[in-house]
């Protein structure tokens, strides 16, 4: 029957799709106005300060608040900016940082896409993030902001290098490009232990690569004003604004599943396997978010050269050398993990 | 083909610029992020304090200073005071100068935490600020005690101070030295053995003791760069020849050195407020004489002669015998003088300001000059300038 062919092969599958989709991008937009919530929280602390706690009990309700008020801002479009790239580039950052968590296990089989390539596709859509920066900076026709996106292209495309080395050498150990495959071969021992230099190389490359302190140079207010969102405003700056903690999130998600073992339980033993996956998942994501905000409060920024000298300089020999230690140890020992995951 | 010219970018930093200390305008002329001409403009905050001077009494003059190097306001009531007293030939009571010389420390104290931690937030390091403005607020509620205002004083005056110190407000101030140790070790641990803090202030904004001396630097700028040079110490003023107290001196003279030098000083004087305290003689805290000084309440309820002062003081002022005086203190950010020239009236013909930060601010292209941009917004944040004494 051709009615009942159409259901089961076409509109079935697509209705699923875009729910799994929605329970995806729903509870990650709360988890970005609630990071931005945190973030403003967690750094008052260390601050001696209090933090936004008017809104709402606790100020649970700011990010609302600030939200709304973006929203019923008018957007200024610059007299000289290039219109429609200019409005292009934040859909895109914003865009870019949602679809990669479509092949982000957040617990076993938890996953819109479990799809073979996953870490590549993961590497790919954080390494496209740089053209919304780029374009922003360049539609904007401002001096600010294109030194700002300057600054942001040099700086992503130098820490990618470094991030793709230590990639590899996870899925050396890992022996599979398959995302909930590389958290499953980390069942017994987590990589951010045998790894652990290439921990802290991928951690500090995450800190570059999403833009945050002390890398936080394509918008680092005492020079450039804001970088390359000065001529934003109103939503357009909103969406900039979401796709930077959105993102945040997702290199604390690749932190978690390359090094951390994902959604695994610390110990395979009885009070750690009682709570969910998820739930371990959620809580190692909120550790390295808490590093992020942690180091923000307590470090001054890099100038640009400096930090185009710690990623060339030292992080991508540091990352290559490991990557050769590792594969030497893995073929010495025979360790090399079976073809098509663990 | 004719050789193209490549023309620099120009880059305006400024006036409005989260790190442009107020309303500096500077344009810098770059090749790519390199500085090659940095050409900063002064004189967005001129209100002609000069000026107006010459049309106020020597008693309506104080607060004019207070609103100069908003910062600092005490240690130039101080200069103005100093150099008033020089005119009318008085020196004020030993009580006095001792609450005159606390007070400018503490406001030493207050300005180089505000220029510390504006200075790691230049360079991006934002918690100390915070910390430091807690600290900062406590001297303001010592500044609001003694005088009733935060900022503003107009406490020290020509003659003396303009109350003595309220009950229980040495004891805090004590108190305070002994806590505030804590807070400076504190913020140096977020930032002198940081090793981003330094690859940003090391080797940054050289200035050479040669440098130093031809433009005119003085305070924690000469300073840094190895000179001894302290007015305390070189024509001590009010107490601080009975005082004792080191002078900090950097090495290389870059923003390191300068930080380094900021950190000690507000050591160094807290030692001369704990001093202040300790010495500090019983007495009058102010001149006598009610030709300068007003009378109390008490005395004009009783005593005609007294009202008389009260009312030619408040309406006329004092007239101050003719002459002219150079008459300098070492204020937070350097030599901070006053060139004051009267012609016998009660009003000064002439009142020159010298502002440290105003020589400060020429040396900017040297010193920009071959760096970052980054950089720039460093050697401003260690420069401590503050518009309203540069453009006065």
């Amino acid at each position: 029957m051709a009615e009942a062919g159409f259901w089961s092969s076409y509109a079935w599958p697509f209705i699923l799709t875009i729910l799994s989709i929605l329970a995806m991008v729903v509870p990650l937009l709360v988890a970005v106005a609630y990071l931005t919530l945190a973030e403003r929280r967690v750094i008052a602390a260390m601050q001696l300060r209090k933090g936004p706690n008017v809104v709402g009990p606790f100020g649970l309700l700011q990010p609302f608040a600030d939200g709304l008020k973006l929203l019923f801002k008018e957007t200024i479009l610059p007299a000289g900016a290039n219109r429609m790239v200019f409005l292009l580039a934040p859909m895109l950052t914003f865009t870019l940082a949602l679809i990669a968590w479509a092949v982000i296990p957040v617990a076993d089989g938890w996953v819109i896409a479990d799809i073979n390539v996953g870490i590549l596709y993961l590497f790919a859509v954080s390494s496209l993030g740089v053209y919304g920066v780029i374009m922003a900076g360049w539609a904007s026709n401002s001096k600010y902001p294109f030194l700002g996106a300057l600054r942001s292209a040099a700086q992503m495309v130098s820490y990618e290098i470094s991030m793709g080395l230590v990639i590899v050498t996870v899925i050396l150990c890992a022996g599979s490009l398959n995302i909930s495959d590389i958290v499953e071969a980390q069942r017994d021992l987590w990589y951010c232990i045998p790894l652990l230099p290439m921990f802290v190389v991928f951690f500090i490359s995450t800190l570059a690569e999403t833009n945050r302190s002390p890398f936080d140079l394509p918008e680092g207010e005492s020079e450039l004003v804001a970088g390359y969102f000065v001529e934003y405003s109103s939503m357009s700056f909103a969406l900039f604004f979401l796709g930077e903690y959105a993102n945040m999130i997702l290199m604390s998600g690749m932190t978690t599943i390359l090094f951390l073992g994902g959604w695994l339980a610390p110990f395979g033993i009885a009070p750690f396997i009682w709570i969910p996956e998820v739930i371990w998942f959620l809580l190692k994501v909120s550790l390295v978010l808490f590093c992020f905000l942690w180091v923000r409060a307590t470090f001054p920024r890099y100038r640009y050269d400096q930090l185009m000298r710690l990623g060339w300089k030292v992080f991508l020999p540091l990352s290559l050398l490991w990557l050769v230690v590792t594969a030497g140890a893995l073929v010495a020992f025979d360790w090399l993990p079976a073809a098509g995951g663990a | 083909m004719p050789e193209a010219k490549i023309k620099p970018l120009t880059l305006n930093f400024g006036p409005q610029h989260p790190a442009a200390h107020g309303v500096l305008r500077l344009v810098l002329e770059m090749n790519g992020e390199v500085i090659e001409r940095a050409d900063p403009h002064v004189g967005l905050l001129h209100r002609g304090t000069e000026k107006l001077i010459e049309y106020k009494t020597y008693l309506q003059t104080v607060p004019y200073f207070d609103r100069l190097d908003y910062v600092s306001p005490m240690n130039q009531e101080h200069a103005y005071a100093l150099a008033v007293e020089k005119l009318l030939g008085i020196e004020v009571p030993k009580r006095a100068q001792y609450i005159r010389v606390l007070f400018s420390e503490l406001t030493r104290i207050a300005n180089h935490l505000l220029n510390i931690t504006t200075f790691a937030l230049d360079v991006g390091a934002m918690t100390p600020i915070l910390w430091g403005f807690e600290e900062r607020e406590k001297i303001m509620e010592f500044y609001e005690r003694v005088c009733g205002a935060r900022l503003h004083a107009a406490y020290l005056r020509p003659g003396g101070v303009h109350q003595d110190l309220p009950a229980g407000l040495a004891h805090d101030i004590r108190a305070f030295t002994e806590t505030f140790p804590k807070v400076v070790d504190n913020m140096e641990g977020l930032l002198t053995e940081n090793r981003i803090f330094r690859q940003r202030t090391v080797d940054i904004g050289i200035v050479s003791p040669e440098d130093a001396l031809d433009w005119g630097f003085s305070g924690p700028m000469i300073r840094g760069s190895g000179l001894a040079w302290d007015l305390r110490k070189a024509q001590p003023y009010d107490c601080y020849d009975e005082l004792g107290f080191g002078v900090p001196v950097g090495k290389n003279g870059d923003c390191f050195d300068r930080y380094l030098v900021r950190v000690e000083e507000m050591r160094q004087s807290l030692a001369i407020v704990a001093q202040c305290l300790d010495r500090m003689p019983e007495g009058q805290v102010y001149v006598p004489n009610h030709k300068v000084t007003p009378p109390r309440r008490a005395e004009m309820k009783q005593s005609m002669e007294a009202l008389i002062h009260h009312f030619k003081l408040y309406t006329e002022g004092y007239r101050v015998p003719p002459g002219a005086t150079y008459t300098a203190v070492e204020a937070p950010k350097g030599e901070f003088a006053v060139y004051l020239v009267s012609d016998g009236s009660n009003k000064p013909y002439k009142c020159h300001i010298r502002a440290p930060g105003f020589a400060h601010m020429a040396a900017m292209d040297f010193l920009c000059k071959g760096h970052m941009l980054a950089d720039s917004v460093a050697i401003l944040g260690s420069m401590d300038i503050v518009f309203g004494e540069v453009d006065r």
